[in-house]
């Protein structure tokens, strides 16, 4: 709880920072800036747990395991990608969203 | 009355089940000689086991008065609901325990022939395995406690024969006959199938143990149902007796019996001669305190059928040329002899000579008729040929065949003191007493099966040799074995005492000697065998000369009356023609085609919409991203959690 | 204007340009060290709320761990002063019409709730203690059920990307 700023401002940054990481997912071909993009969704997320923790139940912990937790899932998450990444790229010589497309129909 | 426990009898079929299953699975890893050994051997068990318990049925407990029928294994197989509950099980009375016998007695027979005849041949084992199954489907039928249980072992039986016809599945006319052997009996075993649905719809039960109790009340049910001006029992027993003409080829269901000669010999030793196509008597006999008391109209009719059938059959056999055929239409003809005796046969004591002849005959015939096959058998296996032209002489090169043989034949004539004089002669008294119509077409029969059998005896063993390319030689041991074995049979099984033994109502009777109908019979008898030395002995030109004068009523003949072609031509042009075509179109257009519509139109559109699945993530993501603002939106909105 | 309400303000401005900058940068190499600046800021946003702890851990995590994870993935598959051709127009226009869309679908939908304030708790630092008993509690604040089930997607994560990166047995060396 911080003097002056309400949990609106928080969470309308969370918000926007969850939109520009849809955005950059949309728009950029790179596979890893698509990761670049996902983690910025999962922060985006981890803000909002904590700000709802901590203006509207400030005596408990949820919010904040949940963040540690995602925060865990992110590193996971990252992980793989990258060995994906990476294999894709041995098989290919590339790593452009556009060539990944051998699953459709 | 000493209880003697018989649930050792079970062993009798399931012996050559348990060989039937080793054998065609593991068959393929023996050498063909051990599965031959192992068939004979569990088949000889049961034979042993079977002459056992007829020993104990008959005479360990011989009261003097009746037998009763014993029910050692009955267990629940299957159970539908509480009223509807098939049971597998062993029934022992007297027909039972004379079938068991005869049909492990010509089984164990041909098993042993066959591991002569059969050597060498491509799928010994499958034939052996086969074999197993047959006699284990066959004791199941006539060992059945239930109507139900014979109907399935019934369809087994179709299936082993199905299979042994057509063992060389190479040959097309082995495949076609048997297809056609199994269409047939097929088609007679559903109107055997709709009559035990009738029957056991209004009597609740499949029990013989409650369906043959004289004078039960279980039949009160059917008394009110009429259909087409016949009531309901009648209805029901002359659709079992459909089934029952379909196995036992009863004109005009017979005509598959001629062609199933395609398979080995021992198999139409066994199967087509001495106990499958007698199922169908066995049935009648099985069934007989129902047609007597509730469908006597039935059995009328049923009297008709087999002495029409006996008399056609002979005549055709006497045209015919292949020497399994002959035998094949000679079955025919006998079969009709049993159809006949218990079409004229009454219920209990003296009145029940039908029924008793019948299954004598039964009997003796299954002796002499395997033993003529098997005989036919070891000269096929010689001259490599089925045709009367390429034999002639052979008396001199096989003499155990060729004395065997005789007596088989004049079993099959009825002289005196061979076993088939014993049976005939009481067939042909039953029928005096009852229905003289069927006693004289009888009458001319037994002539005509003197003239045929020794026409056939003489073509084969008199008259000049043919060119043999090789010199014709005597079977080995194993196969004169049974021979010598079935010749006993056929000489001396007329003396046994079966009116004592196996009856309608299971009490003993005496007999009296109809010297009236004995003495003309034996006439008839010699009478044709005299004509036939005086044809065939000799080589002579007097046959042609009477077929020549006979013309068209000879060439028919030949022909087997063109009854197959009537069937194809009632099968081909009108039934294919004016009812299956229009259905296939039906099936092809209509029905296909909704269903081959659905599936173009199912494609058609797939085409059109498979661009979505463009494999671009981005759009995925876009249309994911769309997809949850729409349902937000909707929530929010439209479900009021605003 | 107290320090607190600048720093946030300051935090924000630094979070949302350098975002923006992670998903226009056509560099990738840049991209990835917006991202760590955005990654920071966050962190220091944990630390005005007084969550101390979390904030040493995505300071160390995100910035130390996953970062230079992914700045070892560029040089593996990528040269450094590549630049991306520009994104196709279409695919540009669905990225503002959902950025567009959603914020404002969002932030209006925000904006419109009232949440329950609670002015009176004061906000005050973690204990370190009670992170931990929680965190391997089986009681009823205890999150042990969730650490191990962490652990072992943690595990299996591992094993998965060691399986899925190594080399085939049969591929070409000249492939990588």
């Amino acid at each position: 709880m911080i003097q002056g700023i309400s949990i609106y401002h928080f969470l309308i940054v969370s918000t926007l920072m969850f939109f520009i990481g849809i955005a950059g997912f949309i728009i950029r071909q790179n596979l890893i800036t698509i990761l670049l993009s996902v983690e910025l969704i999962l922060n985006s997320v981890v803000i909002n747990f904590l700000v709802f923790n901590r203006y509207l139940y400030p005596d408990q912990l949820q919010g904040h395991f949940f963040a540690l937790f995602i925060i865990g899932v992110a590193a996971a998450e990252a992980s793989v990608a990258i060995a994906l990444i990476i294999n894709i790229y041995r098989r290919i010589h590339n790593i452009e969203s556009d060539n990944v497309n051998e699953m459709k129909y | 009355m000493a209880m003697i426990n018989y649930s050792y009898t079970i062993l009798i079929p399931l012996i050559p089940l348990v060989i039937f299953v080793f054998t065609g699975l593991l068959g393929m890893k023996w050498k063909p000689l051990v599965s031959g050994i192992i068939g004979t051997v569990g088949v000889g068990i049961s034979f042993f086991l079977s002459l056992f318990t007829a020993y104990e049925y008959f005479f360990a407990t011989a009261t003097g008065s009746a037998y009763h029928t014993i029910i050692p294994v009955n267990m629940l197989w299957l159970s539908f609901t509480h009223t509807l509950q098939i049971h597998m099980g062993v029934l022992l009375d007297p027909i039972s325990v004379m079938m068991i016998v005869v049909v492990t007695t010509i089984s164990f027979m041909a098993h042993l022939y066959s591991i002569g005849y059969m050597k060498g041949e491509r799928g010994f084992q499958r034939y052996y395995s086969f074999l197993s199954l047959f006699t284990f489907s066959m004791l199941g039928v006539v060992l059945a406690t239930n109507i139900f249980q014979i109907y399935i072992f019934w369809e087994l039986v179709g299936a082993s024969s199905f299979l042994l016809i057509g063992f060389y599945y190479d040959k097309p006319s082995a495949v076609a006959a048997a297809k056609k052997a199994f269409i047939v009996t097929r088609f007679a075993d559903l109107g055997f199938l709709i009559g035990i649905l009738i029957l056991s719809y209004y009597t609740g039960t499949f029990d013989f143990s409650k369906l043959l109790q004289p004078g039960t009340h279980l039949f009160a049910g059917l008394a009110g149902v009429s259909f087409l001006g016949l009531s309901g029992i009648t209805w029901a027993m002359a659709l079992i007796f459909m089934g029952a003409a379909g196995k036992s080829a009863m004109f005009p269901l017979h005509i598959w019996l001629p062609d199933a000669m395609e398979g080995p010999t021992p198999v139409s030793a066994l199967i087509h001669a001495a106990t499958m196509v007698v199922a169908g008597v066995f049935l009648v006999a099985r069934l007989f305190p129902i047609y007597h008391f509730q469908a006597p109209d039935v059995l009328i009719f049923i009297g008709y059928v087999g002495g029409f059938t006996s008399l056609i059959a002979a005549i055709i056999a006497m045209t015919q040329f292949d020497i399994k055929r002959v035998l094949a239409y000679s079955t025919l003809s006998q079969i009709g002899y049993m159809m006949v005796a218990l079409g004229v046969s009454g219920y209990g004591g003296e009145a029940g000579l039908g029924y008793m002849a019948s299954m004598f005959h039964l009997f003796t015939h299954a002796m002499f008729k395997a033993l003529l096959f098997l005989g036919a058998g070891s000269i096929i296996h010689t001259i490599h040929s089925n045709f009367m032209k390429d034999m002639g002489g052979l008396r001199k090169y096989m003499p155990i065949t060729h004395f065997t043989f005789l007596a088989a034949c004049l079993a099959i004539s009825g002289i005196p003191p061979f076993a088939g004089f014993f049976s005939k002669d009481e067939i042909l008294a039953a029928a005096f007493e009852s229905n003289k119509l069927l006693f004289y077409v009888e009458y001319i029969t037994a002539g005509l099966t003197s003239f045929y059998i020794f026409r056939l005896y003489f073509n084969i063993f008199w008259g000049k040799d043919p060119e043999y390319k090789h010199k014709p030689h005597e079977a080995p041991l194993n196969m004169t074995i049974p021979l010598i074995f079935l010749g006993l049979g056929s000489t001396f099984g007329g003396f046994v005492p079966f009116h004592k033994l196996v009856t309608s109502d299971m009490k003993p009777f005496t007999t009296v000697t109809h010297w009236g109908i004995m003495l003309p019979s034996v006439g008839i008898g010699l009478l044709g065998l005299a004509v036939a030395w005086v044809l065939y002995k000799k080589e002579n030109d007097l046959p042609d000369k009477i077929s020549k004068k006979l013309g068209i009523l000879y060439t028919s003949t030949y022909h087997k009356f063109y009854i197959d072609e009537i069937y194809l031509f009632v099968t081909k042009k009108i039934i294919f023609n004016y009812i299956a075509r229009p259905i296939a179109w039906f099936d092809h257009n209509i029905v296909d085609g909704f269903m081959i519509g659905v599936g173009t139109v199912t494609v058609k559109i797939s085409y059109k919409i498979k661009k979505f699945q463009s494999g671009e993530l981005q759009q995925y993501a876009f249309v994911f991203v769309a997809g949850v603002i729409m349902l937000a939106l909707f929530i929010l909105y439209s479900l009021g959690y605003h | 204007m107290t320090m607190n309400v600048f720093m946030f303000y300051l935090l924000s401005f630094i979070i949302l340009t350098f975002s923006v900058l992670t998903i226009t940068s056509r560099k990738m190499l840049r991209a990835t060290i917006y991202l760590l600046f955005v990654l920071v800021a966050t962190s220091g946003l944990y630390f005005l709320l007084n969550y101390q702890f979390l904030a040493a851990v995505q300071l160390t995590l995100y910035a130390g761990g996953i970062v230079v994870l992914i700045i070892f993935s560029i040089l593996l598959t990528s040269h450094i002063s590549q630049r991306f051709k520009k994104p196709e127009p279409w695919k540009l226009w669905m990225g503002i019409i959902a950025f567009i869309v959603g914020s404002v679908l969002v932030s209006w939908t925000l904006l419109s709730h009232n949440f329950i304030k609670n002015p009176g708790m004061k906000s005050t630092p973690v204990d370190m203690h009670l992170i931990g008993n929680q965190l391997l509690g089986l009681g009823k604040n205890g999150y042990v059920l969730s650490f191990e089930v962490i652990s072992i997607l943690l595990l299996a994560a591992m094993i998965t990307a060691i399986v899925i990166a190594k080399k085939e047995k049969n591929q070409k060396s000249d492939t990588l």
